[in-house]
């Protein structure tokens, strides 16, 4: 605080300016959400709205509770959290290797292009039933589902960002007389750790979409289990408190992988 | 010592064939600062390309004496996640001669042109023309006996040009360097240069060559009343 001894009356009220600046957005954060959970409650609390379709808070804070109770919260959770993080790393260290690859010979760049475009158009749900007969119906299926759904990102994220690397730059580790691999290793990997960071963000999201949709495929635990299940039952208790959980899971993991940028961008 | 006997050069695209290079000839001694000027798109980048062995010339032969290549760019290309001195240490890395002993010169020759204070600073922390300055020691850090500088100052705004690029030749002389610069600025090559080489439009070869010995130094030079006849006699021979 010392330091505002020093600064003119001018530059103390522009401080002051942004610091109500971001007191208004975080305060308006949260009164959104309160706003939207308050009139959930209270319309169906008044049966404005038939809390039968439309669930209540109240109702998913007992339905976690009842959850908990039994035992099975931390099962799903667990299973699904477990499914997800497993095909996030897969697809992360795959897709990165395979940019790698492609980022190292045009040739084989030019070879294997078409094949990157068809298999990103491609809903990756029409490969359901193959999955199941290929690879069975455990866990197994759930995490390869994830993989296809987020790696194919992975690739052409990565690849973009090795290719974006300044052309200058690689010129001069030409001249210095470096090969390839000295290229990649202190020219193109750090060149690229934004690109990557990005990469890890977009691969959040994509897992848990790959996830959930494979356990709509084929599942006898965890969330996506849990919301087709209570749809099946018409429990929607049930559907709403896996999905409330699954925004949370989603967010706190989007926050780990935001956090790791912030450390590490610092350097670049 | 570099020398150009009769070099030739031709772009392969899928549209065609370019020659950019034709019959070219010319040589520098050692330790002489040679400036390469002529039109914009002559092909002044691909005479360094073809000096650091980067491409290999159609026909023709290039001479080279003893000692490696260092290539300074039109931007500094100082790499971001690195600090001033390991940026320095980058060709020390690549060339395998990353010894205690050749980092020890390299920051010593940093400290000898006031980079001292920067070495352990992010390159985004420095000036345009520290930069430059920075770049050069990195050029210099592996101890290459020829110079190839591609419109090294072309980046910058025109005050610090003019500073940087009297810096950049005091520096060369005084470690006595053989610097090859290609340019599109005339009073650059004049300020600068032992000797100016005048290219034709492409496919280029030499149309001229004139060697200048007057003024200790680029400002000296720069205020000579030669500077101005030189400067009209190297435009009419550019064809402006």
């Amino acid at each position: 605080m010392k330091n505002t001894m020093n600064f003119s009356d001018e530059h103390i009220a522009y401080l002051k300016k942004l610091k109500r600046k971001k007191i208004i957005i975080f305060t308006a954060r949260w009164v959104i959400l309160a706003v939207i959970l308050g009139l959930w409650e209270l319309l169906t609390f008044y049966n404005v709205m038939d809390p039968f379709i439309t669930s209540s808070p109240s109702r998913v804070i007992r339905t976690i509770g009842s959850l908990y109770e039994s035992g099975e919260l931390f099962t799903h959770v667990g299973i699904t959290l477990g499914e997800t993080l497993a095909g996030f790393f897969i697809a992360v260290v795959a897709g990165y290797s395979i940019a790698v690859i492609l980022w190292s010979s045009e040739t084989v760049r030019a070879v294997i292009e078409p094949y990157i475009v068809v298999l990103n158009s491609l809903p990756k749900i029409a490969l359901g039933p193959l999955i199941i007969i290929w690879i069975g119906t455990d866990c197994t299926a759930i995490i390869f589902m994830t993989v296809i759904v987020a790696i194919i990102l992975c690739i052409m994220n990565m690849l973009a960002g090795f290719l974006a690397v300044d052309p200058t730059k690689l010129t001069l580790m030409k001249a210095m007389g470096a090969n390839r691999r000295m290229m990649l290793k202190k020219l193109v990997i750090p060149a690229s750790m934004p690109s990557f960071m990005n990469t890890l963000k977009v691969a959040v999201g994509l897992a848990w979409i790959g996830s959930i949709m494979g356990e709509y495929i084929v599942s006898r635990a965890g969330l996506g289990y849990l919301i087709v299940y209570g749809g099946q039952i018409f429990k929607l208790d049930l559907v709403m408190t896996a999905t409330f959980i699954l925004c949370v899971l989603a967010g706190c993991m989007y926050g780990v992988v935001a956090l790791i940028e912030k450390i590490v961008v610092k350097q670049f | 010592m570099l020398e150009f006997k009769n070099v030739s050069y031709s772009y392969h695209t899928k549209s065609g064939e370019t020659a950019a290079v034709a019959g070219l000839s010319f040589r520098i001694e050692r330790g002489r600062f040679v400036s390469v000027i002529g039109p914009s798109g002559c092909g002044k980048s691909t005479i360094l390309s073809l000096a650091a062995g980067l491409l290999k010339p159609s026909s023709g032969e290039i001479i080279k004496g003893d000692g490696e290549f260092g290539y300074m760019l039109q931007r500094d290309a100082l790499f971001e996640w690195r600090t001033v001195e390991q940026n320095i240490f980058l060709p020390l890395e690549i060339k395998k001669r990353n010894t205690a002993e050749m980092r020890a010169r390299a920051v010593e020759l940093a400290k000898k042109y006031g980079l001292g204070d920067f070495l352990k600073k992010s390159p985004s922390q420095l000036s345009g023309g520290m930069r430059q300055r920075a770049a050069l020691i990195r050029t210099l850090a592996a101890g290459p006996e020829i110079l190839l500088l591609d419109e090294p100052f072309s980046a910058l705004d025109y005050q610090t040009r003019l500073e940087v690029c009297d810096d950049v030749q005091s520096i060369i002389k005084s470690e006595k360097k053989t610097a090859l610069l290609v340019t599109h600025d005339i009073s650059e090559a004049i300020a600068l240069s032992d000797k100016v080489v005048v290219l034709s439009p492409r496919p280029s070869h030499v149309v001229a060559e004139h060697t200048l010995n007057f003024g200790s130094s680029p400002k000296s030079r720069r205020n000579d009343s030669r500077f101005a006849e030189t400067f009209e006699v190297l435009r009419k021979e550019l064809g402006i």
